[in-house]
């Protein structure tokens, strides 16, 4: 076949998409209880009334006409109405999408910033002290739970020292949710690049590239990191991909009103099509990512791009 | 050699960790001539090759005696700056791998190119048709299309032209090729040395060449180095070595040589193998494997003659 490898990779999602799709409309069928009851919060109703609204949802057809339904709907962009704001679900979504973005966007600065310095770093001095002292301190980092390193930064910097605001919507309130976040990331990415890193190093391109009167700086920053890049992308990528779908205990420390402090409330409220619509959302978007993730490989490495070929 | 030596290694001495692989190697090379390093596979010959162009692994590679002075400065006392201006400048370096030296994610155009941008200064396009001519040079056809290919698009066979290509890049008086042939076929391999043989000659240059195979050294080197566990056992002007040779293992080594042996019998092979620099005694340290061997060889190391026959050994042929 003569088509591009990234249009197939792209046609490449589609399956993966239905088939997500298809499960979440499978599970929905599994929870116990009837929608309808739900829908109207409990209050006791007429068999008329439940009979109309049955109907209205739909759920008088058979599954597969449900089904064909639900996929048509999804394919859209539909997610239907929440049950307590009767709004549709898919702008109640997007209302509460740049607090998760930003915070995502924010971490994912920082912890790249912290992790490529200190995985470098580490990874070109395997056992000296730069190392030692980040390995110790990314076990802490990625051990330690969020939710602890968010009010510690709130005790220390928000409130002894008054540095920064603590909440809010401005740039400023972001910084210490964005530092608890790129801890966490920084920590395990840091480690992926010393590991990457002491691998590449060793490599028979690397002699070529000093045999060639190279600087150290650039035979590391060219010849090195561009093969050593791979698996910290895909770590990158897929946590990135986790946090925009809203990092939920970060997002209630520091009182933001992001999509993972709506998921918890739609889940306290049983609001059927709000948790579905998210996890719908969810679960799109982090196929979405793996698949700029592969295009990103397939420019990182020319050999990816050929066996696709 | 009358004429002031391009490459002198001088009581050269290196370990591993602390275990010593080479010691005491010592060798000339006159401007534009090719000298061989031969010997069995752990003889210390890549060793020597790296620690030229202080390429060695560090850790656990360590310089702990001699000299290598290169044109006259000692390359080991060169601050990293120096020592960067010479390597692919004016040593170039081919390696035995020819599949895993080139840097997998960039073109062939980019990695040639590089060494050009860096020690002359050349900006992107001229590197550019530069790069073109050098691909024509080492027998790439129809070079501007390749220049965009990357290395897992080439043959083994065109790696190792595209390795030749880098090191010849800016004409370098001296290059080391260490067993520039070993991973390839056996008619490419004869391709690749014809091509570094009339490079050697168009560009002047002199060349160490680095193998195990002596029908390679035999048609191609002026002097032949022969070097055994880490120290020079034999060397002489190739001729003389091939019709004379005095030390029992280049004798053995002659021995198994294709040429040497009736067509379509297996070929022999030195009984016994090289001992790992940690299990080296006092004495010659081939008296072990040496059919000739006097009580004098197991206790007593043999001190190297002088040129231009030098040799190492208490019972020579
Ligand atoms: N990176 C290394 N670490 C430890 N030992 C090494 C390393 N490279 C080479 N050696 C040892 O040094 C000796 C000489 O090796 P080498 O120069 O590669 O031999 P060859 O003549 O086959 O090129 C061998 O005993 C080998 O085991
Ligand atoms: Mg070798």
């Amino acid at each position: 076949m003569t088509m591009p490898w990234f249009i197939r990779r792209i046609l490449g999602i589609v399956p993966t998409l239905f088939l997500t799709w298809s499960i979440v409309f499978g599970v929905l069928q599994l929870i116990p209880g009837d929608p309808v009851m739900l829908a109207l919060g409990g209050t006791p109703a007429s068999d008329e009334v439940l009979d109309n609204e049955r109907r209205r949802l739909g759920l008088d057809q058979p599954v597969y006409i449900q089904y064909l339904t639900f996929l048509k709907k999804m394919a859209v962009g539909d997610l239907g109405n929440g049950y307590s704001s009767k709004q549709p679900v898919s702008e109640m979504i997007a209302a509460r999408m740049r607090p998760s973005l930003e915070l995502a966007l924010g971490g994912l600065l920082v912890g790249i910033v912290l992790g490529v310095a200190l995985g470098i770093a580490a990874g070109l001095r395997p056992h000296g002290w730069i190392d030692t002292a980040m390995m110790s301190s990314a076990l802490v980092g990625v051990s330690l739970p969020s939710f602890w390193i968010g009010m510690l930064l709130i005790y220390v910097f928000g409130l002894q020292l008054e540095w920064v605001p603590i909440l809010g919507d401005g740039i400023d309130a972001l910084i210490l949710p964005s530092i608890t976040i790129g801890l966490f990331l920084a920590g395990g990415l840091a480690r992926l690049i010393r590991s990457a890193l002491i691998e590449t190093m060793t490599q028979d391109y690397i002699r070529t590239a000093h045999s060639k009167g190279l600087s150290a700086v650039r035979v590391v920053a060219k010849h090195a990191m561009r093969n050593a890049i791979i698996p910290p992308i895909t770590l990158l990528g897929l946590q990135f991909a986790v946090l925009i779908g809203g990092a939920v205990v970060t997002e209630r420390v520091f009182a933001r009103a992001g999509l993972g402090s709506m998921l918890i409330d739609a889940v306290l409220t049983k609001d059927i099509p709000l948790v579905q619509g998210l996890v719908v959302y969810t679960t799109t978007a982090y196929i979405v990512i793996n698949l700029l993730l592969e295009l990103l490989y397939g420019i990182v490495d020319p050999r990816i791009r050929s066996r696709r070929a | 050699m009358a004429e002031a030596p391009l490459l002198a290694v001088e009581s050269l001495s290196v370990a591993m960790g602390v275990t010593p692989v080479l010691e005491d190697v010592s060798f000339r090379i006159a401007p534009g001539e090719t000298l061989g390093l031969v010997g069995e596979s752990g003889c210390g010959k890549s060793v020597t090759a790296l620690s030229i162009m202080r390429l060695l692994p560090n850790p656990p590679g360590r310089i702990i005696g001699g000299r290598i002075l290169f044109d006259g400065t000692d390359m080991l006392s060169l601050d990293i700056g120096a020592l960067r201006a010479i390597r692919g400048d004016r040593i170039g370096m081919i390696f035995q791998e020819p599949m895993t030296s080139l840097n997998p994610v960039y073109t062939i155009g980019d990695q040639i190119g590089e060494s050009l941008i860096f020690h002359r200064g050349m900006n992107g396009r001229t590197a550019r048709s530069e790069t073109a001519k050098l691909l024509d040079l080492v027998g790439i056809p129809a070079a501007r299309n390749q220049l965009d290919r990357y290395p897992h698009e080439l043959s083994g066979g065109q790696r190792q032209r595209v390795m030749i290509a880098i090191a010849l890049a800016c004409r370098p008086r001296l290059l080391i090729a260490d067993e520039p042939t070993t991973a390839l076929d056996v008619t490419v391999q004869a391709q690749i040395l014809d091509l570094i043989g009339r490079l050697r000659h168009e560009l002047g240059m002199a060349v160490l060449l680095i193998t195990h195979d002596l029908g390679v050294v035999a048609e191609f080197c002026d002097r032949v180095a022969v070097m055994y566990a880490g120290r020079i056992v034999e060397e002489a002007p190739a001729a003389q070595l091939f019709k004379q040779p005095r030390h029992r293992y280049t004798e053995a080594l002659l021995h198994t040589m294709p040429a040497a042996n009736p067509p379509g019998r297996k070929l022999p092979s030195i009984s016994g193998t090289v001992p790992a620099p940690a299990d080296r005694g006092e004495g010659c340290i081939f008296a072990p494997r040496c059919g000739f061997a006097i009580p004098r060889c197991a206790n007593e190391l043999p001190p190297l003659t002088e040129p231009p026959h030098r040799l190492r050994c208490w019972n020579p042929a």
